[in-house]
């Protein structure tokens, strides 16, 4: 008897504690520590492309939410110039793309086989079910 | 037990709810272009200008400059440019002055110097064109990083082209990199802060 209300408050407590982290995740303000979207080209990739490798630096599409990443941070730490995203980024060199408006933006990119590179800059999330979504893609990224 | 969770639900809100700017660096305002660090020398070029005279972007330090590709052609994305680049130009009273428009042609076969005097001017006329021979506007666009290739269009052609504008300071060093579609305003923001520094 005593061992099933132990196990009813467990079960209780378990579901407060759900509730209260949806609450949170839902409800809390966002914040990150860096606005600032950072990809990175790796010393050495000229020379992988050279060997044939297909190395990857950027993905086709980016995704920002104003307010929280909403700067595009390309460093190319390689020895070449590289075509990074809409930039010519010199070695040692970083480009640094702020947005202010929530849109999608294309940008030729010759980095891709697509010759494209799109930014898909988001809405800051209102409180409520967007932070909700926005704080499991995080996690879930 | 409800009341250790209420309070950790409450300290967690609190905690996170230290804004994002107190996070974010005091530094001096940022460029709205994208920005280069550490700016390099832009590359200079001399072109036939549409005035007449050579243009060679070294000879316009001292001045900022606002630099796009395009060809007097193209339907949308280049009079869109040149009308806004005039707009935050007018926007900036007398430190206009201070600032070119340099539009270097991306279609010499079709882009002589009258022809591109002829466009520019009527977007402002204090706007500079640039042409030259195939090779050395290549030259030119693969310095700078940009790409332009020719489309058939009917009996016709079209060109598909880079969109970004360079920004190039008072002393001739490639700044930023303002995106196609930004706002006047955006331009005059970063022109002034050009100025300034």
């Amino acid at each position: 008897m005593r061992a099933k209300r132990l196990g009813a408050r467990a079960a209780l407590a378990s579901l407060v504690a759900a509730v209260a982290l949806a609450a949170w995740a839902a409800f809390a303000p966002l914040s990150l520590a860096s606005r600032d979207e950072l990809f990175t080209i790796p010393h050495g990739t000229w020379a992988r492309r050279m060997a044939g490798d297909k190395v990857e630096i950027l993905p086709s599409m980016i995704r920002l939410t104003l307010g929280l990443n909403d700067v595009l941070l390309l460093r190319n730490l390689d020895d070449v110039p590289q075509v990074f995203g809409p930039a010519l980024v010199m070695p040692g060199q970083s480009f640094r793309l702020p947005f202010e408006v929530a849109s999608t933006y294309s940008f030729a990119c010759t980095a891709h086989a697509s010759g494209q590179l799109q930014v898909v800059v988001d809405p800051t999330p209102a409180p409520g079910f967007s932070t909700l979504l926005w704080r499991l893609r995080r996690w879930t990224q | 037990m409800s009341r250790a969770f209420a309070v950790l639900f409450f300290a967690a809100c609190i905690a996170s709810a230290v804004p994002a700017a107190a996070l974010a660096d005091g530094a001096a305002p940022h460029l709205k272009a994208g920005s280069f660090e550490p700016p390099r020398a832009a590359p200079d070029f001399v072109l036939a200008g549409s005035d007449g005279a050579p243009v060679q972007l070294s000879k316009l330090h001292g001045k900022v400059v606002l630099m796009s590709f395009g060809y007097t052609h193209c339907p949308a994305v280049c009079p869109t440019t040149l009308a806004t680049l005039a707009a935050a130009r007018r926007s900036l009273g007398k430190d206009a002055a201070a600032v070119q428009v340099v539009f270097v042609t991306v279609d010499p076969e079709r882009d002589d110097a009258p022809r591109m005097k002829q466009y520019v001017a009527a977007f402002d006329p204090s706007f500079l064109g640039a042409t030259g021979k195939p090779e050395a506007l290549a030259a030119v666009r693969r310095s700078y990083g940009v790409v332009a290739r020719k489309v058939p269009l009917g009996d016709s052609y079209g060109m598909d082209h880079s969109s970004s504008i360079f920004l190039i300071d008072r002393d001739g060093r490639l700044r930023g990199q303002m995106p196609y579609g930004r706002d006047a305003r955006d331009f005059a923001h970063d022109v002034r802060l050009l100025l300034a520094s």
